[in-house]
């Protein structure tokens, strides 16, 4: 058996590369709740009503999916331009903490500026926090050939240091019993929401239309075509004259800035207050999504929903067969690896002999 | 010649790459102590019928016998032990371990401790000096050249104890005189008993090393002939299965008299180090508008780090690249927007973004500029596709629509769309770094012609070429590179093809001359 290149991708596999890989997920995953000793079709019937079924399921799930649509197309974008940024985690939370640090009740008041103002100051610097972080890396990989898998990846550690010391410092919440948690942003930057009696806030929105900006800018601008190119073919890009390095550097930047407006998101929007446990992974979640969604910005919010309604729906399953919450991980794992192989069999044809 | 069952024996071989048919049914025998020259030109499908050979694909149809016995198709090992040897066209050493290692690996059995070296070292000596391949077994591979790695590559498949050996296009990579070195080892191969298949788009080589000749054309098997009886004139028809005119040099313009023409390409005194290694040292060279100066020279002897000097992408180490007496840096948008054509040797992966559509690599070195881009940044996709298929028309790119992905290009398609990108634009200088690398007989005639009416047209050209045919058909004036050195470029008639294929090989008498003497 070997692959062989396809003269012509057929438009329906496209459509159908996704749906085959989905359904492939479920055959798979059925047979480890199976293992479990849990009926199938009942488990699968409980997950997707606990995270789609109802009212409050689905604005869970869309509250969940927020920070990964923000994460996965800060991942998805990087890695157009073959910046592999790992650190979306990292940035995450320099982005969280930079929102707490300008908008931030400190010593009870915070700074007094006009509220619009206050306002996207604490979004730019979440944003800048995030690219600022990436910009090391970015220049290590651009000057001296740094993988920047090893820098971004490792940053992550130290971010996390960084803000479980501004949590137990500077930054901690005098009143919350010790717990290292930080002061509470003022209640006016905090973000509107958007359904009532529910969590959704307006991030999800941003993050839908950022979603769309990125993607008309890949498809109808010269950066699209300058992202692409570093990004398939960089020493032909360097050839007819693109700046590969500035748009490496531009790409991690944006990226940057992506997962640190997914900080200010979960901040801003659903906690209110910085924990070091207020992201569950969402910044290597990202690495998947974007993956699931083969760099597509679009693509990133419809993964990212799936991805939430996994983990969500899993939640409320639990409760009801003897199947553990963990079947969601695995899920979005057998997923991934079903729409890579997938996506591959778009290209390629598999020949004997 | 031959006696009892032949060496190999090819049964009805098919073989299909998606719509193409890279063989059709070949039926062929190699007789025992025979030299079969496998002629063809690019895409014939010489090279798919030797891998299927030697296992690396398998047949759609069909069977091959070596010595009697069929062998296990799609199975590399088989054909290894029935005695076949491969020397491929890109050679499959490791660059970073010595002779000795390159030829062992794979030869010994994994549970072995210990490798039985000095044992492996004195077999490889021996078979050294019985056919005259000197090579030293402990240098290491990346510092030899590449007639030497050539040698390592036939060493090993005789250490293997080959009894049929198989060289893909042996000489592509050799000046003239070492050519003639390997024919003289081929006929040594022979008298040993050895079995040679030997592939090959040059008449004249065939002719002088072959007793056989097949001849293919499009994957099929279009004649088999005894050397004696076979032609250049007849081989060339069966080959190209139409005669194929030569495009002749229309006058080249003549600068306006009185006027001191500034040089459109001028490189003083550069050094290109990488290291410790140098690539060039003091090479100079200039080109006129409506001349064409050609670099000769065996591959790897510093044209690389010439032809990415004078495409912006590497800057010198001491002295100065200059266009119409601008002094440029390594960047290649200066390049582009001084009107500098450029067609590089790695059309694949340096001329086109072969994930872009064949539009916008069309347009791709101005795609920043108006029309393609309207207020410096949204993409006019109409401006583009008029451009691109103005360009796919009259530069005879064959492709289904212009939005189709350039990988899906043959080769010489790409090429045609690079030379189309770069000529439309009516560059005044243009640099062809190996333009007909790899292409067909028809495309190199029409290459040729379109070169030819730029330089008409007033345009320079700087053409680096390994091929001695080519560069005798276009060059006004050829210069030889050799060891990073680049010779005074003469006029076209003092140079024969014995004195360039001299001048190529320049150090390597130094080497002679040294293996002479121990």
């Amino acid at each position: 058996m070997r692959l062989e290149r396809r003269d012509v991708v057929p438009r329906e596999a496209l459509v159908l590369a996704p749906l085959t890989a989905v359904a492939v997920t479920l055959a798979v995953c059925a047979l480890l709740v199976a293992w479990a000793g849990a009926p199938v079709g009942r488990t699968y019937a409980l997950l997707f009503e606990g995270a789609f079924g109802s009212r409050f399921a689905l604005t869970e799930t869309l509250t969940r999916a927020t920070p990964l649509m923000f994460t996965g197309m800060a991942t998805a974008v990087a890695f157009r331009a073959r910046f592999f940024n790992i650190g979306a985690e990292g940035q995450l939370y320099l982005g969280a903490l930079a929102a707490v640090a300008v908008g931030g009740l400190h010593d009870g008041s915070g700074f007094d500026l006009p509220v619009p103002l206050h306002f996207a100051l604490m979004i730019l610097a979440g944003m800048a926090a995030g690219g600022a972080l990436v910009l090391g890396p970015a220049l290590l990989k651009i000057r001296l050939g740094v993988d920047e898998v090893v820098t971004t990846l490792l940053l992550n550690f130290i971010v996390l240091l960084l803000v479980s010391l501004m949590l137990d410092g500077p930054m901690k919440d005098p009143g919350a019993m010790g717990w290292p948690q930080s002061v509470g942003l003022k209640p006016e930057l905090e973000f509107t929401r958007l359904i009532d009696k529910s969590r959704v806030h307006s991030g999800l929105l941003v993050a839908i239309g950022l979603a769309a900006l990125t993607w008309a800018v890949q498809r109808f601008t010269i950066w699209g075509f300058e992202w692409r190119s570093v990004g398939t073919s960089p020493s032909a890009a360097r050839f007819i004259g693109i700046p590969v390095n500035s748009v490496v550097l531009r790409a991690a930047l944006i990226s940057g800035a992506f997962a640190g407006l997914a900080g200010v998101s979960e901040v801003a929007g659903r906690a209110g207050y910085l924990t070091l446990d207020m992201s569950p992974g969402y910044g290597y979640a990202g690495i998947v999504i974007a993956m699931l969604a083969a760099l597509n910005p679009l693509g990133v919010v419809l993964a990212s929903i799936f991805i939430a309604g996994m983990l969500v729906g899993a939640d409320g399953m639990t409760r009801e067969v003897p199947v553990p919450s963990y079947i969601a991980d695995v899920i979005v794992a057998v997923a991934l690896i079903s729409m890579l192989v997938a996506t591959m069999l778009t290209r390629y044809r598999i020949r004997r002999g | 010649m031959t006696m009892g069952e032949p060496a190999l024996r090819l049964t009805g071989i098919s073989k299909r790459f998606g719509a193409l048919l890279a063989n059709d049914d070949i039926s062929l025998e190699l007789g025992r102590g025979e030299v079969l020259a496998l002629l063809g030109e690019n895409g014939a499908g010489k090279s798919t019928l030797v891998s299927i050979l030697f296992g690396d694909y398998r047949p759609d149809a069909g069977s091959v016998e070596a010595f009697g016995r069929r062998l296990e198709p799609g199975d590399p090992a088989a054909a290894l032990a029935a005695g076949i040897g491969m020397v491929h066209q890109h050679f499959t050493l490791a660059d970073n371990l010595d002779v000795l290692d390159n030829v062992l690996i794979g030869t010994e059995p994994w549970w072995r401790p210990m490798s039985r070296r000095t044992a492996a070292r004195s077999r490889l000596l021996e078979l050294a000096a019985r056919f005259g391949l000197q090579v030293d077994p402990s240098a290491r591979v990346g510092d030899l050249s590449i007639g030497e790695k050539q040698r390592v590559e036939i060493l090993k498949a005789l250490y293997r104890e080959a009894r049929i050996l198989i060289l893909d296009e042996p000489t592509a990579v050799l000046a003239p005189q070492e050519s003639i070195q390997l024919f003289a080892t081929l006929r040594s191969f022979v008298e040993a008993g050895l079995s040679i298949i030997f592939i090959s788009h040059k008449l004249g080589e065939v002719l002088s090393v072959s007793d056989r000749i097949a001849v293919l054309r499009q994957g099929r098997l279009e004649a088999v002939l005894p050397t004696h009886q076979a032609d250049a004139p007849t081989l060339s028809m069966l080959m190209v299965g139409r005669s194929i005119e030569r495009p002749v040099r229309p006058a080249p313009m003549q600068p306006a008299a009185g006027q001191a023409a500034i040089p459109a390409l001028s490189v003083d005194r550069v050094d290109v180090r990488e290291g410790a290694r140098q690539l060039l040292r003091s090479a100079s060279l200039s080109v006129n508008p409506g001349e064409i100066v050609a670099i000769a020279g065996i591959a790897g002897n510093g044209q690389q780090a010439l032809a990415d000097l004078v495409c912006g992408l590497r800057s010198p180490d001491a002295g100065t690249v200059r266009v119409e007496g601008k002094a440029l840096g390594a960047d290649p948008i200066e390049w582009i927007r001084a009107g500098v054509g450029r067609i590089p040797e790695d059309r694949q992966h340096l001329g086109v973004i072969a994930a872009a559509s064949i539009a916008e690599n069309a347009v791709a070195e101005h795609y920043r500029e108006p029309p393609y881009a309207r207020g410096g940044w949204r993409i006019d996709r109409a401006a583009i596709d008029q451009a691109a298929t103005r360009i796919v028309a009259d530069y005879d790119v064959r492709c289904r629509d212009i939005g189709q992905a350039t990988s899906q290009l043959s080769g010489g398609n790409i090429q045609k769309l690079l030379l189309g990108r770069v000529l439309s634009r009516h560059p005044r200088l243009i640099i062809a770094d190996q333009p007909t690398w790899g292409l067909d007989v028809g495309a190199i005639a029409w290459i040729h012609a379109r070169l030819m009416s730029a330089a008409a047209q007033g345009a320079a050209v700087l053409l680096i070429s390994e091929e001695l045919d080519e560069i005798f058909a276009l060059a006004d004036r050829i210069a030889v590179i050799s060891h990073g050195q680049l010779s005074g470029a003469l006029p076209v008639s003092h140079w024969t093809i014995q004195s360039l294929g001299l001048a190529m090989t320049g150090s390597l008498k130094h080497q002679q001359a040294a293996s002479d003497a121990t």
